[in-house]
């Protein structure tokens, strides 16, 4: 399975969902269209909202690095926020948001533990740049990037219960060798998480 | 311009019925003045009201035939435009208590003879939106595809949204706010005073005799005018700009923005009728629709069934975004159909009227979705 085919198991049928950084919309569509979800999105960049509001998809300009308080405590059935977190400012603090907002959470991450990016760093000696990390370390949006262990640290310390958990390689797929080794095989992770 | 629509025509209408106004008075017989755009489709599903803004009137679009100067929103509202007359019939009314046609102070009042002046009664926002849907009716038009305004017409598009959920589709709300602040208000006041006390005024009855507050209509005018314009937006136009090059160690006018605003206040007050303008400072200042619920606007909210989409100006500070927020996240926790946008532009609240191109898709793609 990849990742969409899991967000699609975990959300519900008929529920409400927030998209944090939403994009084009292409994953709340998809959930409108296919489970009937009431969706609503967040996005910071212009030309995606407008994309957006072309797919009749309700989205909000916000900035999640401003803060998420203008949303209600589980005022969401599933709050989703797909390669989100390790662009923010404050990602712990956006990650007890996310789980006051929701009742249940979806959160993607990059894993920076990937074999292919300690390699790199090992063989190299310089700050790694992978297909799923295209940037230079000067120049990249990803200021916060984490392993899955750091990240599943994180959740305990935060208190925050991780109900499920996926793993998948660099081409977006689930198999044996990253449920077998996630950390070093795993290129990204995919969390449902609640408190 | 070439992208203008031409030869555009104001028609009038005496509306049936008498409008019950929220102040306790009737008024029966209304006129109004109106233009449309664009072309009515067969099941008439393709209408989109325009709700002017304090100062403005039913020429929001288009060039009448002599003339050159296009309506109020024509940046917006043509063919293949952000409000495209080539899919859309767009009605745009002067409201009641207006100064361009429509039923208002300087109307004459039948039962005396003479014009109304300071005995039109208070209207409010709801007033207006009922008239509106009685125009609606005698146009055709049981649902509007979308109903539209900036700054005081954002107000009426919300008010419509709230007051008849089963007759819009879609509301734009453009540079609006939930209510006046303090501010707005006090600017409102310092306008009014410069008007009621222009000793032209005579206690308002000013037409009777022949005259007009001319002077306390202009100040006003130049007092609304710099809440309109960003700082930045006066650097750009004026700076400290002298029009002679050097100062004259005088009263007159020595920099650019200050001949600028008394021009601007002059062509008003040569064009706009003072009770009408003290008439419309006041329905901006009574607009709260949360009043009736306790001051929570969610609940106000509660019957809304349209989309609506709400924008804001960056360097907006008469409305600014807070303000459009406060509705965004009223809507949001009613859990309405809700999308906003943030627009960057340097022209203060007069943006809405400038067609910037993240605005101009934005509501494209919220109208044709």
């Amino acid at each position: 399975m990849d990742a969409l085919e899991v967000i699609k198991n975990w959300v519900k049928k008929d529920s409400e969902v927030l998209d944090l950084g939403c994009g084009k919309g292409e994953i709340l569509k998809i959930l409108s269209e296919e489970l009937n979800t009431t969706s609503l999105g967040i996005e910071i960049d212009q030309e995606n909202i407008t994309l957006c509001i072309q797919s009749g998809l309700n989205v909000i300009q916000q900035n999640i690095d401003e803060g998420l308080s203008n949303f209600g405590d589980k005022s969401f059935d599933m709050v989703i926020m797909s390669q989100t977190i390790q662009v923010l400012k404050e990602p712990k603090k956006a990650l007890l948001e996310v789980t006051r907002i929701g009742k249940e959470c979806i959160v993607t991450i990059p894993n920076f533990g990937y074999w292919s990016t300690r390699v790199n760093l090992l063989i190299s000696g310089k700050m790694p740049v992978t297909g799923s990390l295209p940037n230079a370390w000067h120049d990249t949006p990803n200021i916060h990037l984490c392993t899955i262990k750091d990240f599943e640290l994180l959740c305990i310390e935060c208190g925050i219960n991780i109900i499920e958990k996926r793993f998948f390689d660099s081409s977006g797929i689930e198999n044996s060798l990253t449920r077998l080794l996630p950390n070093l095989l795993g290129s990204t992770a995919m969390y449902k998480i609640s408190k | 311009m070439s992208n203008s629509l031409e030869a555009i025509e104001v028609n009038k209408i005496t509306l049936d019925g008498k409008l019950e106004l929220e102040c306790g008075q009737d008024i029966e017989n209304i006129d109004l003045v109106y233009e449309t755009y664009g072309t009515l489709n067969s099941d008439a599903s393709n209408a989109i009201l325009i709700c002017h803004a304090l100062s403005g009137n039913h020429h929001a679009a288009g060039i009448y035939q002599n003339e050159e100067r296009p309506g109020w929103w024509d940046a917006l509202i043509g063919p293949e435009k952000a409000i495209n007359t080539n899919k859309f019939f767009v009605v745009c009314p002067n409201n009641i208590g207006g100064c361009h046609g429509s039923t208002g102070p300087s109307s004459i009042n039948k039962q005396t003879g003479k014009s109304y002046g300071p005995d039109f009664p208070i209207i409010t926002v709801a007033d207006w939106v009922r008239c509106q849907s009685m125009l609606s009716d005698s146009l055709g038009i049981k649902v509007w595809h979308a109903v539209i305004g900036g700054s005081l017409g954002g107000m009426q598009a919300l008010e419509w949204s709230c007051l008849f959920p089963k007759r819009i589709k879609k509301a734009g709300i453009i540079a609006a706010a939930p209510k006046l602040s303090a501010q707005n208000i006090a600017f409102n006041e310092v306008a009014r005073q410069a008007i009621v006390n222009d000793p032209d005024f005579v206690s308002g009855r000013y037409l009777d005799v022949g005259k007009s507050p001319k002077q306390g209509l202009k100040l006003a005018r130049m007092i609304g005018h710099i809440t309109y314009l960003s700082e930045e937006a006066m650097r750009n136009k004026f700076g400290r700009e002298l029009k002679e090059g050097k100062l004259k160690f005088g009263f007159d006018a020595e920099f650019e923005v200050e001949s600028y605003l008394r021009y601007q206040g002059d062509v008003f007050s040569e064009s706009f009728d003072a009770n009408t303008y003290l008439l419309m400072t006041k329905i901006l200042d009574y607009f709260d629709p949360a009043d009736k619920f306790e001051g929570e606007l969610d609940k106000a909210f509660k019957e809304i069934e349209a989309q609506l989409l709400v924008v804001s100006f960056s360097t907006d500070w008469r409305f600014s975004p807070e303000r459009s927020k406060e509705i965004v996240n009223a809507l949001i926790k009613a859990k309405k159909d809700v999308s906003y946008m943030e627009i960057d532009s340097p022209h203060g609240h007069d943006s809405f009227l400038f067609a910037d191109k993240e605005y101009v898709n934005g509501l494209a793609s919220f109208l044709e979705n």
